[in-house]
């Protein structure tokens, strides 16, 4: 600025110019450090001052060696100047350019203090980060959660069991066709499985299920049949009664008769009957049903045929087969283990099959070739064996019932023998030969297998047919038959005439014993009543006398013991089966005897009894 | 075919209310009552039967469950488990 400057006031004086100073020690620190600042600037200077004139400088130069601490680099470079100067210009650049960067003085110690502190840092490149991840396709994961319970793992080993029984049994030789057959099966085991609906499976469960309903809707039948007993029989006198229990029906045989009863000797709730129809005139279809106590409301199997069934049998080792005897004279073997309706086996015209109805059937032991046989008789006179050879019936005539005496002249002088119609037949428990017949004329005829042509023994026995023989179950040599003829007869076989006559103002349709006393035993007459008789109580009556069937006119066929519970089934005509309780009366069981069987005990009573009644005989031996 | 007969009857017997048949899964497959009802029954019918076959089983593990019977005030439920299915019924007993 070059430009006066107004000064608006002067007093005395006027300040120009000030500049304030700062005086440090000249040995201080700070004051030191300045000092080395301005030499080393003032080298600087020199310096390069001193190119243009360099010999002159000499004394210059010494000088300025004089004025710098450290003088041994600037002598050597004042001797290099010199030199150069004797070089020549070249020389001069280079020693000029030696000269140039300033002479590395030991310079003084730097003091570090915090207003000297410089920090210097210093930081690498950081490279940019970038993230690349790769992630594998997961692998497909399941939840699967079970409890290991004891019965899980038994499950497991058993199953295990049966994979490995079953890899032996296809190891066996007859691989190849089993196999085959295997796979078969299996194919169309899988075809019927993925065609049937699931609700098949359900059949067991719904099988129970129903008989709990019925156990449900019969419960107070059911707890009857278990526990009840009737106490008023203590005040009766020895008489018992007959609690109805359950009544067995089904729609389609109302209007047939029961003709046969049988209980399955294994299954012990099971029974079988037999529909057909006694009247000659109104023959129809028959048919086969097995009822089980536990289930009242409806058949466990329902056989149909078209000819009436006039009795059957349920053989002891074989409880799943049924012989059964028709109206016209047919027999057949229904398997229960096979579900079609139709019979297993089945005789023809061409086998030998009777021309009449056939009365009653009986399995007999298997033959010696352990072929399955059974014996039927009918009212054409003859008596069958009939043995189930290779899937086949095979008859063989064992006897022809003749009547003695009465042959016939027959047309062209032939001499035809009439036979006697057999209506019944009971085969001995023991004595396997031996066999009773009830005919139609009224006798009883005792057979043998061996002989086919005689009998043993003829009993005139009724007036009418014998409607039922039946061999005592304890006794060896007692039976009992009833007849048409309103009798009941009981007999030892080695006696002509019959020891016990009961006449039951009614014709008797069925007898039979009792599995468990050897001196009860139960009759069913037309009247719709049951009478049961107990020898060792009352000789002369029965000790139970019941109707048993609600309408009047309808008739009882036939009856049986239950061989396990004190139960007896009932069949009428209107196709209905009634099952009943034995009071406590009728099924005293006969004290002990010292020292004998109980079941000897009432044998010998009835011995005793025989020898009462025949006293013009010779006593009845002991068995 | 056969069974479906046997379920007839049984839903035809006297006082039964109903009949459900219920699969493994515990999904209701055939009842004759009405959805809602059909669904809580299978449901909770379903549990407690595999409850019980647990503990008759744990007990000892030859047995096995055969039948199932509730009987309340009102009626009578009746369960009979099967290899793959549960069938379940109503009953009043009449008293």
């Amino acid at each position: 600025e070059r430009t006066y400057k107004p000064v608006s006031y002067v007093d005395q004086m006027a300040i120009h110019f000030s500049m304030d100073g700062n005086l440090i020690l000249k040995d201080s620190d700070e004051g030191r450090r300045q000092n080395a600042r301005l030499s080393i600037e003032e080298g600087k200077f020199l310096k390069t001052q001193s190119f243009l004139p360099p010999l002159e400088d000499s004394a210059i130069i010494s000088e300025e060696a004089e004025i710098k601490d450290a003088e041994s680099t600037e002598d050597a470079q004042a001797a290099g100047e010199e030199e150069a100067e004797e070089a020549g210009t070249a020389e001069v650049a280079e020693a000029a350019e030696a000269e140039e960067p300033p002479p590395p003085r030991p310079r003084e110690r730097k003091l570090a203090n915090q207003f000297n502190f410089i920090e210097r840092a210093s930081k690498t490149l950081n490279n940019p980060l970038r993230e690349r991840a790769c992630q594998s396709e997961p692998t497909p994961c399941k939840n699967f959660s079970a409890t290991a319970n004891q019965w899980e793992i038994y499950d497991a080993y058993v199953e295990e069991l049966e994979k490995m029984e079953k890899s032996k049994e296809k190891e066996k030789p007859r691989a190849h066709i089993a196999k085959k057959e295997e796979k078969r099966k299996d194919r169309r085991s899988t075809s019927l499985e993925s065609q049937s609906d699931d609700i098949t499976k359900v059949s067991k469960a719904a099988k129970i299920m129903e008989r709990m309903v019925n156990q449900n809707t019969f419960d107070d039948i059911a707890q009857d049949f278990k526990y009840f007993e009737d106490a008023s029989d203590e005040y009766r006198d020895q008489q018992g009664t007959l609690l109805p229990l359950w009544k067995f029906q089904y729609d389609k045989t109302k209007r047939l008769a029961v003709t046969a009863i049988s209980w399955n000797p294994k299954y012990k709730d099971l029974f079988a009957v037999g529909y057909g129809s006694y009247d000659f005139m109104k023959q129809s279809r028959g048919m086969l049903l097995l009822y089980t106590m536990k289930n009242p409301s409806f058949p466990e199997y329902v056989f149909s045929s078209e000819s009436g069934i006039m009795c059957l049998d349920i053989h002891s080792d074989h409880p799943h087969l049924v012989a059964v005897g028709f109206y016209d004279g047919n027999v057949a073997i229904y398997s229960l283990k096979k579900p079609s309706s139709q019979p297993s086996y089945r005789s023809s015209a061409k086998l030998g099959k009777h021309t009449d109805p056939v009365w009653q059937v009986k399995w007999q032991k298997d033959d010696m070739d352990n072929n399955l046989n059974f014996f039927s008789v009918s009212s054409d006179g003859r008596i069958v064996s009939w043995t189930l050879v290779k899937n086949e019936l095979v008859h063989t005539d064992v006897i022809k019932l003749s009547v003695e005496g009465a042959t016939m002249q027959g047309p062209e002088g032939l001499q035809l023998q009439t036979l006697g119609c057999g209506t019944s037949f009971d085969f001995h428990k023991k004595i396997d030969y031996l066999f009773l017949v009830g005919t139609e004329e009224g006798k009883i005829y005792k057979c043998s297998k061996c002989y086919s042509s005689q009998f043993l023994d003829v009993f005139e026995a009724h007036h009418m047919a014998v409607d039922a023989v039946s061999w005592n179950p304890y006794h060896m040599k007692v039976f009992i038959s009833c007849s048409s003829d309103w009798t009941v007869k009981i007999w030892d076989h080695t006696i002509k005439t019959p020891m016990f006559i009961y006449d039951l103002n009614s014709a008797v349709g069925d007898v039979a014993w009792s599995p468990y006393s050897s001196t009860v035993f139960a009759a069913v007459t037309n009247d719709g009543k049951a009478h049961v008789f107990d020898l060792s109580v009352n000789k002369y009556e029965a000790i139970c006398t019941q109707v048993v069937v609600a309408k009047k006119k309808n008739k009882i066929t036939h009856v049986r013991f239950n061989p396990v519970y004190p139960v007896v089934i009932i069949g009428d005509d209107r196709g209905h089966v009634t099952c009943l309780k034995l009071s406590p009366n009728l099924r005293r069981m006969p004290k002990e005897k010292k020292g004998q069987e109980v079941k000897k005990g009432p044998e010998v009573e009835i011995a005793k009894l025989d020898k009462l009644l025949n006293l013009v005989r010779e006593p009845a031996s002991r068995a | 075919a056969e069974v479906e007969e046997t379920l007839k009857r049984i839903q035809a017997h006297k006082g039964v209310v109903g009949t459900i048949v219920v699969n493994a899964e515990g999904i209701p497959i055939r009842t004759t009552l009405d959805n809602s009802t059909t669904v809580q029954y299978a449901g909770l019918l379903h549990q407690l039967t595999m409850k019980a076959r647990s503990t008759v089983r744990d007990i000892d593990p030859q047995n096995d469950l055969t039948f199932l019977r509730i009987r309340s005030k009102k009626h009578e439920i009746m369960v009979a488990p099967d290899k793959e299915y549960l069938l379940i019924v109503i009953q009043n007993p009449c008293e």
